[in-house]
């Protein structure tokens, strides 16, 4: 198909199809595809509002068995220096982040080898005893659970969502692609259970965002891959709030000599997941890789949310790399370009 | 449905341009978009108008007409040195955070030797150009200057030196006791190739008043620059935006320099500086945003229809964003610049310097071909 075919597609509001990607993916110019980008954000968020979340990330453990190729963040349990945090820590980083408005926890972790299933029950209840909503353990925990404690996937979220578990993370998704994952995270649960996990949290009620880290050893296709099983699963279910692209960030990882991503490539890379991912209401810039001045940017090539306000950040900060943003910061920088600023909640609805 | 889409489009995809049409017409700017293709010069409404628009996309499509038209896919950079031989200044401009008192403890000057021995270091490197500036001075003599150039010619004989902005140079015909015109002759004659572009800020006397009163006049520096032309020597110019300047203000300093590059053609490039508020005297200013940037270089390239290149420094808006700008209208990234010292001082965050090879990187990923050049914009090589 022509590319002029594909945009009439696309303009037209239509679906595109896996060769449409590709053809716009190859030929594409960076204007091209900003304004189908665009011209889809327009017509999912007619009323020109840009969300954000107040919250703060908080790593449990980086004590973490996965070892995965590009991460600057895990400490192997035989390593010195890598910590569990107390309950009583936890509490002190929740009074904190309700003390700033923050209305929500995103709570992750390495695969820690040594604490059963009900630990993190114990962890999820005390931590809603604070009120606040608890968003957390992606897909790769999920599956360490369900491995450590011998139960299914449906169990392990069953008995979490009893806890008080309020919604699920899209991290460890990496690129949604089986032989990437043997290449660069081969004791990650594989891409099928991680949609699993996805599918079934989807059935019993919770929530979940979906990201996709590229920008390493993937191809195009293998990315065309990721987006089209979220937006099958999508289709399936519509459980997704929003989808979150990022490129990888090479410092201090095993794969540091793998060049960083451009800040046109990452554009690229966000305008296609917004024309794609047709089924997605949200599309969140990444400030953390790209930083304000991008961030910004990107709320014209697709993305309609400038994520959360990181109270506190971890995982992309070990790799070298770390902006930060204030609440006021982002309300400025989303004006400036012309949106309102709206502060939200996990599922999008936002607060008043 | 008109024949103007075909004037700027593929003929082969005409949906997608009409839809473009259609998108900078709602943006307000489609009297503009009929103008740039057919090629006419925007007026003070028009660049008000520009600036004043959130439709990002459409500023940066429009500007990336006009330097697709004249630059095609090239993309210029430079190897070259920065050298600045002194920040010892009497200006002390509020927005520097540079300059320095004589008896300031972070105050350095650098001997005619010290400034060799800079050039001597690098000699194994493929420098084309030294770029150099220095504070306005209270005490180096006018042989100072003239050894500086000698010095390096000395060092480098085919090295081309950019070097002392019309402020420096105004100064330095003050030291000599001759004319602008005179003191340049004696200076091409050490060596001095062109000019950089600093010290225009925003030509505005108000803004001048507030932010850097002892520094020449707008009209002076604009003056020193015409001359400067008038004798065979290029140079640049530049625009500080983003402190207390209004966009009218900015109109006025784009439309003097169109005025005065229609007179002699003698401005090279254009390059808009961000302001960096820290450490300056103008510390409670929030920095400029990614939008403000990218929209200074497109409606400089839109509005500067005469000059041949519109630089985005990266240095001073990092080169991620310098990236982005390629598609904004900018057809320079500058040098492969190492001990830039003057934006450091204010908290540009930027590596002191950048690579070739990262360069190359960036303007390739941006769909560009880097094309390595001298200062003059001959081109060295193409790296296809």
């Amino acid at each position: 198909m022509q590319l002029d075919d594909i945009y009439d597609k696309i303009i037209a509001g239509q679906r595109i199809i896996d060769q449409d990607y590709l053809v716009l993916e190859q030929a594409g110019d960076f204007f091209q595809l900003a304004f189908l980008a665009d011209t889809v954000r327009r017509r999912k968020h007619p009323e020109k509002i840009v969300t954000y979340v107040i919250d703060r990330n908080i790593n449990y453990t980086d004590i973490c068995i996965s070892a995965c190729k590009f991460c600057a963040f895990f400490k192997a349990p035989e390593e010195k220096g890598g910590y569990l945090l107390s309950f009583a820590e936890l509490a002190e980083k929740i009074r904190e982040t309700q003390a700033l408005g923050g209305t929500q926890i995103l709570l992750q972790g390495g695969l820690h080898p040594g604490q059963p299933l009900e630990y993190y029950e114990e962890m999820v209840r005390f931590m809603k005893s604070t009120g606040i909503h608890v968003h957390g353990f992606s897909p790769p925990e999920i599956c360490h659970f369900a491995t450590l404690s011998g139960k299914s996937i449906q169990q392990v979220l069953r008995r979490l969502i009893a806890a008080g578990l309020d919604s699920i993370p899209g991290g460890g998704a990496e690129i949604l692609s089986d032989r990437v994952r043997n290449a660069i995270a081969p004791r990650k649960c594989t891409a099928d259970e991680w949609l699993a996990v996805m599918e079934e949290a989807h059935h019993q009620g919770l929530r979940t965002s979906a990201t996709m880290m590229f920008g390493h050893v993937e191809t195009r296709e293998e990315r065309l891959e990721h987006l089209r099983r979220l937006r099958q699963l999508q289709d399936r279910t519509g459980g997704f709030t929003a989808f979150i692209p990022w490129p990888f960030q090479p410092g201090n990882s095993a794969l540091a000599e793998i060049d960083k991503t451009t800040a046109v490539g990452y554009l690229r890379t966000l305008a296609l997941s917004r024309i794609y991912l047709d089924n997605f209401d949200n599309i969140q810039a990444s400030w953390v890789t790209q930083g304000p001045q991008v961030a910004q940017l990107s709320l014209s090539f697709g993305a309609n949310d400038f994520g959360s306000t990181m109270i506190e950040e971890n995982v992309v900060a070990a790799a070298g790399v770390s902006f930060r943003l204030s609440e006021q910061e982002i309300r400025r920088l989303v004006t400036d370009a012309g949106f309102q600023p709206a502060q939200r909640l996990m599922d999008y609805s936002l607060v008043r | 449905m008109t024949t103007t889409p075909l004037l700027f489009c593929r003929s082969d995809q005409p949906v997608f341009y009409f839809a473009v049409k259609n998108y900078i017409d709602n943006a307000g700017l489609g009297s503009i978009l009929e103008k740039v293709v057919g090629k006419e010069r925007l007026s003070f409404a028009d660049g008000l108008q520009l600036y004043k628009s959130h439709d990002i996309l459409a500023l940066g499509y429009l500007a990336n007409l006009v330097k697709n038209r004249l630059n095609g896919d090239k993309v210029y950079f430079i190897y070259n040195q920065h050298i600045n031989y002194s920040n010892i200044c009497t200006n002390l401009c509020k927005f520097c955070a540079f300059g320095r008192d004589k008896d300031s403890d972070l105050a350095f000057e650098m001997t005619v030797e010290e400034v060799k021995q800079k050039v001597r270091d690098r000699l194994s490197e493929p420098i084309s150009e030294i770029h150099m500036v220095g504070g306005i001075h209270p005490e180096l003599p006018f042989k100072y200057y003239i050894g500086l150039l000698l010095g390096i010619k000395e060092v480098r004989p085919e090295v081309h030196i950019q070097a002392f902005t019309c402020v420096e140079i105004a100064h330095l015909a003050n030291l000599a006791g001759k004319s602008v015109s005179d003191t340049l002759a004696l200076l091409k004659e050490a060596g001095l190739g062109s000019l950089p572009g600093g010290g225009a800020e925003v030509f505005s006397p108000r803004i001048r008043q507030l932010t850097c009163e002892k520094k020449l006049s707008g009209d002076h520096w604009l003056e020193v620059a015409k001359t400067a032309h008038r004798q065979g020597l290029n140079s640049n110019a530049t625009m500080l935006y983003g402190h207390i300047e209004t966009l009218e203000e900015r109109l006025e300093h784009l439309s003097a320099l169109r005025e005065a590059q229609d007179e002699t053609h003698g401005f090279l490039a254009f390059i808009p500086l961000a302001f960096h508020p820290k450490n300056t005297a103008m510390s409670e200013h929030a920095r400029t945003t990614g939008l403000d940037d990218l929209k200074n270089i497109a409606v400089a390239r839109l509005f500067l229809d005469n000059f041949p290149h519109i630089k985005a420094y990266w240095v001073m808006i990092g080169p991620q964003m310098a990236q982005i700008a390629l598609s904004f209208g900018a057809d320079d990234m500058d040098g492969t610049v190492k001990e830039e010292v003057i934006t450091h001082m204010a908290g540009a965050e930027t590596a002191q310097d950048i690579g070739s090879r990262t360069l190359v990187r960036l303007i390739k990923e941006a769909g560009r071909i880097p094309v390595q050049r001298d200062t003059l914009y001959n081109v060295i090589e193409v790296h296809a």
